[in-house]
């Protein structure tokens, strides 16, 4: 059998830059004296989520309350006893709202990340930083939206415009999916990547929601015929390209791992960490950069390896933010599960799927299971390493979640 | 329509481009010179903040393009099917501008059919008024 992952490299290649793939672990990283690690120092020890639907009822405030308190009595850990939060921008509900309603004690530490859908694992990160650090014990991520019933940010365009999308929203490149499109459009031309490709990365994340009770594309199949005849959103990204606009909530807990090993649930560790917004980045019209294929992805990766004990090669399974397909196959370049130009083949006979070379978005993902700026991914995350998720990966000890591709972005390697 | 909002940095750029140039932003410092955009106020490469505005041949290649579909903003989707392109200029091909592809200037963002559009294809720019500001647009070289 022909080993579906590349061996360790020994040869301290330092990364994706200099080599085109990503740096590889070359054993214990030396820290400046004085300083913490935060491998393993913090684990996730509670997650909560409300229900996901295309509309909700509630206010994101609420929906926010219920997934915080949800995933404290998920730790069996009291409200009173938070004293930290973490959040990330375009998120309405702030930590003064949400410390108040659930009934916090007095909170010593509070953080938003920036970049929509790009902070997410930096909540995780932030927090075990600050909980590494000493300057708070409990922490509290979350993210509540109201995407299905509420507005769509693209349509408040003109707001926009005295930033640096006076460069391309008169030219009608108005929508986050006609950024990306143009990009995939590229990347296509470069390496030779297909619809089929794209295709293979929504199947998988649609086959993952259909066991998933809580997504909202539970039992409703994809086909490669459906793919194929949807409408365009933005050619060359069909209807089955893009994320599902949804309302709903999702909040994580974590402590320190000693106090993790006296929780309910068996602990995920934060193995690693990292935020990543590359040289001359400029956002999802990365076109100014001088190479605009190689995005947030690679500068993350290059952060989060370079502190981890394992490699791309390790990760059992992976929560990949897959707001468009086409983030997946860039992704999976810059995380160094295959070669710059790669991406597209690795999709290839079934690799994303259970039992595949890396099963992906095993809850359904941001495409099929619910968009909640990548929340979710966190969770199922979670899940797969408690060894409880609906898609579960027999005996998945590691697991890869990123967030946002194509904006300032961060990642996290979770372990049991 | 939506128009550029102009800010400080990109001033010259809009008002180059109502005199018919294509120009970008260029590092004065001695010995420097690099081109940056979009416009800023200081050199990447060496930290100057002096400036200066180099003309531009106008010549590109299409780097990208898309297709939007409605739902868009209603102007846009008046136009259907248009395309946004990226260009990247033949004297800087790092330099790569956001635009349209148009049948000749003043023409209309659905003035080219779909199937002409294509990666690779040489362009020439030309400019248009868009809502009172004059922006650069492309025609291909080979109609």
């Amino acid at each position: 059998m022909t080993s579906p992952r590349k061996p360790r490299t020994t040869d301290g290649s330092t990364g994706p830059a200099a080599t085109g793939r990503a740096a590889r672990p070359t054993g214990r990283v030396r820290r400046p004296e004085g300083t913490a690690s935060l491998k393993d120092a913090t684990a996730i020890v509670g997650i909560g989520q409300t229900p996901f639907a295309r509309q909700l009822p509630e206010s994101e405030k609420a929906l926010a309350c219920r997934a915080v308190l949800a995933a404290l009595a998920d730790a069996g850990i009291s409200p009173a006893e938070v004293d930290a939060f973490a959040s990330y921008t375009m998120e309405e509900t702030d930590e003064v709202e949400v410390a108040k309603a659930i009934g916090a004690g007095d909170v010593t530490f509070f953080s938003k990340a920036g970049y929509g859908g790009g902070g997410s694992c930096a909540t995780l990160a932030h927090l075990a930083a600050a909980i590494t650090t000493g300057q708070a014990t409990v922490g509290v991520a979350w993210r509540s939206r109201k995407r299905g019933s509420g507005p769509r940010p693209w349509k408040n365009t003109t707001t926009q415009l005295p930033t640096p999308a006076q460069w391309t929203r008169p030219f009608g490149l108005l929508r986050p999916v006609d950024e990306i499109a143009m990009l995939t459009r590229r990347y296509m031309h470069e390496y030779g990547a297909s619809r089929d490709h794209l295709f293979n990365v929504a199947l998988a994340c649609r086959n993952r929601a259909n066991q998933n009770p809580a997504a909202i594309m539970y039992e409703r199949p994809l086909t490669r015929d459906m793919y194929m005849t949807s409408r365009w959103i933005s050619e060359p990204l069909c209807l089955f390209d893009n994320c599902l606009e949804t309302d709903g909530a999702l909040a994580c807990v974590l402590v320190s791992a000693a106090r993790a090993r006296d929780c309910r649930h068996r602990p995920v560790y934060v193995h690693s960490a990292a935020q990543g917004l590359p040289a001359q980045h400029h956002g999802m019209v990365n076109y100014w950069n001088d190479d605009p294929l190689s995005g947030p992805a690679w500068t993350a990766a290059r952060h989060l390896w370079k502190h981890a004990d394992f490699g791309p090669e390790d990760v059992d399974v992976a929560q990949i933010y897959d707001a468009f397909t086409a983030l997946v196959p860039l992704s999976l370049e810059g995380y160094g599960f295959c070669d710059r130009g790669e991406g597209g083949a690795f999709t290839e006979g079934g690799a994303l799927e259970i039992g595949g070379r890396l099963p992906l978005n095993t809850a359904g993902g941001g495409l099929s299971e619910a968009y909640v700026h990548g929340f979710n991914l966190i969770t199922e995350g979670v899940r797969q390493l408690r060894g409880a998720s609906t898609a579960q990966v027999p005996g998945a000890a590691t697991c890869l979640v990123t967030a946002g591709e194509g904006v300032p972005t961060s990642a996290v390697l979770l372990r049991n | 329509m939506l128009t550029p909002v102009v800010d400080d940095d990109g001033a010259p750029f809009w008002e180059y481009a109502a005199r018919g140039e294509l120009r970008v932003q260029a590092c004065a410092a001695d010995g420097c010179g690099q081109l940056r955009f979009p416009p800023r106020p200081c050199c990447p490469h060496c930290g100057s903040f002096a400036t200066s505005w180099r003309r531009m041949s106008g010549k590109g290649r299409i780097w990208s393009y898309v297709v939007p579909h409605p739902p868009l903003l209603p102007a846009y989707a008046a136009l259907v099917p248009y395309h946004p392109v990226v260009v990247e200029l033949a004297d800087a091909p790092l330099v790569r501008l956001v635009g349209n592809l148009v049948a000749r200037a003043g023409a209309p963002l659905d003035s080219v059919p779909p199937g002409r559009v294509r990666v690779g294809a040489r362009v020439q720019v030309v400019f248009a008024d868009q809502g009172g500001v004059v922006v650069p647009r492309w025609v291909l070289e080979r109609p």
